[in-house]
C-alpha cells in the first residue's frame, strides 16, 4: 500500500484560536479512513482545509495528494484532482432529474446542447454502481434521504473520484439505508477508491474501517490501524475525550428539592422521513433546583426532544406525556409550554432566538408583553426599565438597551436570549448550548447565571456538546443516542469516559 | 479574541431614527425645490388643501401597507379592492336607498370580510400573500366590473360627497372679509394641536426623567418639537386661508395617529415588528402568527374599503376604472418611507412621509406641467434612488 493523502503540520487559526493545532494524517491508498472526535474537535475544519474551502495559504502546514503537493484554492481544485467531500446536509437541487443531480457542473453537453441520451445513459450506469433501483429521470424530491446520499455518491464518482470524504454519512439515514451506504463504502474500496468517513458511530467505524484518526482540541491524538488487538471501542472513547477538567466551574450549594418536570414515552418522528425517529420513547425527570444535562453527539436528538417538548416545535409528535409537579400538562403551542412555565433558549440564536432587526428590550419583553401590557397597550418605559435591570444584571456589554442585538457580540446576544426567558419567569428552563460559539469569559458568567437559576428553584435542563461544561454544571447527566435515552450518570459517577460510552451506544442500548 | 469585551461601535438604533429624519430632509428638500421652481405656487392655500385632498387616499392605504410589509408580505389587490366597494357603496346609496353613513358603515364591515377572506389565505392555508393577492387584484376587478355593468354611477348624495370634498364649518366665524379672510377655527385648532404636541412630549420627557431611563439632548428635544409645532401652525395659517379645515385632513389625522399608536405602542405592533424581524423566533416565542397576520388582513381591508369612500366621495361617483394603481402608489409610499424589503422594519410615519412625497412631486410637476408620461419616469427614479439609499446605507452598517 502507498500512502495517497499527507497532510502535514496542518494550523489552522480563526481570530487567534486555533481551531487546528499541527494537525498530521497520512492515509493510505484504498483503506477506510475514520476521523473521530468530539464535536468541535476540528474534524470539519481539516475537512475543508483539504477540499479547498480554506484555499491554499490561509493556513500553515503542507498536503500532499497522489504524489503531488496539493495547493487548492477552491472546491473546484480539489475535485479537479479527484478529491470530492459530501457533507451531511446534502446539496441537490430537489426539482431536477436524478441525472440532472449527477451531472450538475459537469455536464454532458457540446457546445453548451445538453446531450441527454449521453447524460441518462451515463446516470443509469453510475446508478447501478451504487445500487440504486431509480430512473434517471426521476426528480431528487421523491428520494428519501438515504436515496439522496447515493446520488451524490453517483455524482462523487462522475468526477473520477479518487479520495471520497463523507462527513456523517449515517446521521441520518435509518437502519435500512445505513446498512446499505456501508456495504457500498466496502464495494468502493474494492474498486481501490480511498475514503474518509467521519463519524460518530462507533459500531459503524468498528466494521468498515480500517484505520481510524482521532481528534481532540484541534489536535491528532493517534492514528492506529484496527486491526491491533487493543483498537477498542474503550481506545477510541478514550482518546476523544481524554482531557483534564479545568476548574472553571463556579460552586454551587445543591439543595435539590421535589420533582418539577417529568416526561414519559416521548416519541417523535422526523418532520418529512416517516420512517424516522428522532426522539424514541424518551423518559426523563428534573427537580427543583437541579441542573439536569443531556449529553450526545451531533444527531443524537437533544434539541428535537427539546424543542418538541417546546410547544411541537419541531417534527411530528407521535406519543408520549409531560407532568408538571405531578399534574399532567399540555404542550400543543408554544404558548401552552409558556403558560406550564416551560421555557427554551435555543441552541441557533440567530434563526429561533432574536429579532436581529430589533433592539435589545424589545427582545427581552417578546415572550412577556402581557406582563408589560394593559388593554394591548404596552407600558414602553417600563420595559425599558426591565431590560436595564437586565442589561445590569446579566452584564450585557451595550451602550444602552435601545441597541439594535444584531450588532452585538455572540456572547452579549446569548444573554439578551437568556434574559428573554428569565424574564418569562419559568419553572423549567431548557438551555441548549448556552455557551455555543461565546469566548471564555462570557462562558464563565453564563455558568453563573445557570447556578443561579438553579439556586432559585428552578429545574434546569442543560444541554451541550461540550462533556466539561455538562460535568462541571450539571447535578446528573442523561446521554442520548440515535434519538434514545440511553443511560443516567449521578454527577459523581459521571466521567467523560463513562458519558462517551452511552452516547456512542446506539439505540439497542436504550433504557427501558 | 474576548468577544464579550468588544463593545459594538455601531448604534443601529440611531442610524434608523436618522434616516427617518433623512426621509423628513428629502420631503423639505422637494417641496423647497417645487416651491422655487413653481415661483411659490406650490404652497398657495389653495394647492395645500388639494394636495391633502387628492393624496388622502394613498395616505390612507400606505399606512395599511406599512403593517402589511413589515410582517413581511405584500397586497396587490388594495387598488381593485377599493373600487369594488367603491361601487358597492355607490349602488347602496343610489339603488338601494340606504342613507350615507350607513353605506360607509357597509363599506367598512364588507371591507374587513374581503381582508378576512385573503387573511384565511395567507395565514390558515399559508398561500404566500402575492399570490392570494395578485388573484384578489382580478378577482374584485371583474366584481366590480359586474357590480357596474360596465357603466358609471353619479349623483351620490351631497352629505356623503363632503367626506372628501368638504370643510369643516366655521363656527367661530372668521378675521377679515371676503377674499383673503381668516377661518378662526381652523386657527384655533392648529394653535391647539401644537400645544397639545409639545405638552405631551414633555410630560413623557418629565416620565422617562423620573424613571432615571436615558433621555435626548434637551436642545434637540425641543428644536424637534418647536419645529413640528411651528409646521403645523404653519399648515393651519394656509388652511385658513383658504376655506378652512378640509373634513378628509381630521380622518387623515386619526387614522394616522391611531395607527401610529398601533403599531407603536400595542402587543399587535410588536407581534407584527417580531414576526417581520424572525418569524421563527417569533414562533419559539409565543406569537401566534397565523393569527397576527390574519388580523393583518383583515386591517387592510377595512382601510381598502375607507379609501375607496374617500375616493368615490372625491370623485362624486364609482366608476369600474376607479383605484388602478393604488396598490403600487401604497406600496412605493412605504418603501420610500424606510420600510425594508424583507419585512421586520418601517413605520406609519415614514409612510406617511413617503405618501407625502410622491403627493408634492405628483403636484409640482403638474403646476410645472410636465408631460404625464415624464411623471412617471421621474417617480420611478424617485422610488428606486430611495430604496437603493436604503440598501447601500444599511451594508455600509454591517461592513458587508
Amino acid at each position: 500500500m502507498s500512502v495517497i493523502l499527507s497532510m502535514n503540520g496542518i494550523t489552522k487559526a480563526f481570530a487567534g484560536v486555533k481551531a487546528l493545532d499541527n494537525v498530521s494524517i497520512q492515509v493510505q491508498r484504498g483503506e477506510v479512513h475514520a476521523i473521530c472526535g468530539e464535536n468541535g474537535a476540528g474534524k470539519s475544519t481539516l475537512m475543508k482545509v483539504l477540499s479547498g474551502v480554506y484555499p491554499h495559504g490561509t493556513f500553515d502546514g503542507t498536503i500532499e495528494f497522489d504524489g503531488h503537493p496539493a495547493e487548492y484554492r477552491s472546491i473546484n481544485d480539489s475535485e479537479h484532482d479527484g478529491i470530492v467531500i459530501i457533507h451531511q446536509e446534502l446539496a441537490l437541487s430537489p426539482y431536477l432529474s436524478i441525472a440532472e443531480n449527477i451531472f450538475l457542473g459537469n455536464e454532458r453537453a457540446k457546445r453548451g446542447i445538453i446531450d441527454w441520451d449521453e447524460t441518462n445513459k451515463e446516470a443509469a450506469l453510475l446508478l447501478a454502481r451504487v445500487g440504486l433501483d431509480e430512473h434517471p429521470g426521476t426528480p431528487v424530491l421523491q428520494l428519501g434521504v438515504g436515496k439522496q446520499q447515493l446520488v451524490e455518491i453517483a455524482k462523487a464518482l462522475s468526477k473520477q473520484v479518487k479520495l471520497l470524504i463523507l462527513d456523517e454519512p449515517t446521521a441520518a439515514l435509518n437502519d435500512e439505508d445505513s446498512a446499505h451506504l456501508l456495504s457500498l463504502i466496502e464495494h468502493l474500496r474494492q474498486q481501490g477508491i480511498t475514503c474518509i468517513i467521519i463519524s460518530h458511530k462507533l459500531k459503524e467505524i468498528r466494521r468498515i474501517a480500517d484505520t481510524v484518526t482521532i481528534l481532540r482540541d484541534g489536535k491528532t491524538i493517534e492514528t492506529f490501524s484496527m486491526s491491533e488487538p487493543d483498537a477498542t471501542e474503550a481506545r477510541i472513547i478514550r482518546s476523544m475525550v481524554g482531557r483534564e477538567l479545568d476548574h472553571m466551574y463556579p460552586e454551587r450549594n445543591v439543595e435539590i428539592g421535589e420533582e418539577r418536570f417529568r416526561v414519559e414515552g416521548w416519541t417523535v418522528r422526523h418532520p418529512v422521513d416517516p420512517g424516522r425517529l428522532v426522539v424514541d420513547n424518551a423518559s426523563f425527570f428534573v427537580r427543583a433546583g437541579e441542573v439536569v444535562g443531556f449529553a450526545g453527539l451531533m444527531g443524537a436528538g437533544r434539541t428535537e426532544l427539546a424543542m418538541s417538548l417546546f410547544g411541537r416545535s419541531y417534527g411530528k409528535f407521535l406519543s408520549g406525556t409531560a407532568y408538571k409537579d405531578g399534574k399532567q400538562v399540555d404542550l400543543k403551542t408554544v404558548t401552552d409550554a409558556v403558560d406550564a412555565g416551560l421555557a427554551y433558549a435555543t441552541e441557533d440564536r440567530k434563526r429561533f432566538g432574536l429579532n436581529l432587526l430589533a433592539d435589545i428590550a424589545t427582545n427581552i419583553s417578546l415572550a412577556s408583553l402581557f406582563k408589560l401590557a394593559t388593554g394591548g397597550v404596552i407600558d414602553r418605559d417600563k420595559e425599558h426599565a426591565v431590560a436595564e435591570t437586565f442589561r445590569g444584571a446579566m452584564n450585557i456589554k451595550a451602550s444602552s438597551v435601545s441597541q439594535v442585538v444584531g450588532g452585538l457580540s455572540g456572547g452579549n446576544q446569548q444573554k439578551v436570549v437568556l434574559s428573554k426567558w428569565i424574564f418569562s419567569e419559568p419553572d423549567i428552563l431548557i438551555l441548549d448550548e448556552p455557551t455555543r460559539g461565546i469566548d471564555v469569559g462570557a462562558k464563565f458568567e453564563i455558568y453563573g447565571i445557570i447556578n443561579e437559576l438553579a439556586a432559585q428553584g428552578k429545574a434546569v435542563i442543560l444541554i451541550s456538546s461540550e462533556l466539561p461544561e455538562l460535568l462541571g454544571l450539571s447535578d446528573r447527566v442523561y446521554a442520548i443516542s440515535e434519538g434514545r435515552i440511553t443511560g443516567v450518570l449521578n454527577r459523581d459517577e459521571a466521567t467523560p469516559e463513562a458519558l462517551m460510552h452511552y452516547m456512542t451506544a446506539g439505540k439497542e442500548a436504550a433504557l427501558s | 479574541m474576548s468577544e464579550s469585551l468588544k463593545l459594538s461601535t455601531k448604534a443601529p438604533r440611531r442610524t434608523s431614527n436618522l434616516r427617518q429624519y433623512g426621509i423628513l430632509g428629502a420631503l423639505v428638500m422637494i417641496v423647497i425645490l417645487f416651491q422655487t421652481l413653481t415661483g411659490g405656487r406650490l404652497l398657495l392655500p389653495g394647492n395645500i388643501n388639494n394636495l391633502i385632498q387628492q393624496n388622502a387616499y394613498v395616505l390612507i392605504l400606505a399606512v395599511g401597507m406599512v403593517i402589511v410589509i413589515i410582517a413581511g408580505h405584500i397586497d396587490l389587490s388594495v387598488g381593485s379592492l377599493a373600487a369594488m366597494i367603491g361601487a358597492l357603496v355607490a349602488l347602496a346609496m343610489t339603488q338601494w336607498g340606504v342613507p350615507w353613513y350607513l353605506a360607509v358603515l357597509l363599506a367598512l364591515v364588507f371591507g374587513a370580510i374581503v381582508g378576512a377572506w385573503q387573511g384565511f389565505w395567507v395565514a390558515f392555508v399559508g398561500i404566500p400573500a402575492f399570490i392570494v393577492t395578485l388573484a384578489g387584484m382580478l378577482l374584485f376587478r371583474g366584481l366590480t366590473l359586474v357590480l357596474l355593468t360596465g357603466g358609471t354611477i353619479n349623483a351620490l348624495p351631497t352629505e356623503y360627497v363632503g367626506i372628501s370634498t368638504g370643510w369643516v364649518p366655521g363656527i367661530l366665524g372668521s378675521i377679515g372679509e371676503g377674499r383673503g379672510s381668516i377661518d378662526t377655527l381652523t386657527l384655533v385648532a392648529g394653535v391647539l394641536a401644537a400645544v397639545g404636541l409639545i405638552l405631551q412630549q414633555f410630560l413623557a420627557r418629565v416620565k422617562r426623567n423620573r424613571l432615571g431611563l436615558p433621555l435626548e439632548g434637551a436642545t434637540g428635544f425641543w428644536l424637534k418639537n418647536l419645529l413640528a409645532a411651528a409646521a403645523i401652525i404653519a399648515l393651519a395659517w394656509q388652511l385658513a386661508q383658504y376655506r378652512g379645515t378640509p373634513l378628509i385632513l381630521i380622518i387623515l389625522a386619526v387614522v394616522i395617529l391611531a395607527y401610529s399608536f398601533v403599531l407603536g405602542r400595542t402587543v399587535f405592533g410588536r407581534h407584527v415588528y417580531a414576526m417581520g424581524g424572525n418569524r421563527f423566533a417569533a414562533q419559539m416565542s409565543g406569537v401566534k402568527t397565523r393569527w397576527v397576520d390574519f388580523w393583518i388582513f383583515v386591517n387592510m381591508g377595512v382601510l381598502s374599503a375607507l379609501a375607496a369612500v374617500v375616493t368615490t366621495a372625491r370623485a362624486g361617483g364609482a366608476v369600474a376604472s376607479a383605484g388602478q394603481g393604488y396598490e403600487l402608489d401604497a406600496i412605493a409610499a412605504v418603501f420610500i418611507g424606510g420600510a425594508a424589503v424583507t419585512g421586520g422594519v418601517g413605520t406609519v410615519i415614514g409612510a406617511v412621509i413617503g405618501a407625502l412625497i410622491m403627493g408634492v412631486l405628483n403636484m409640482g410637476l403638474s403646476i410645472l406641467s410636465v408631460d404625464a408620461a415624464w411623471q412617471q419616469v421621474i417617480k420611478g427614479l424617485v422610488l428606486l434612488l430611495a430604496v437603493a439609499f436604503d440598501v447601500i446605507s444599511k451594508r455600509r452598517a454591517t461592513g458587508r
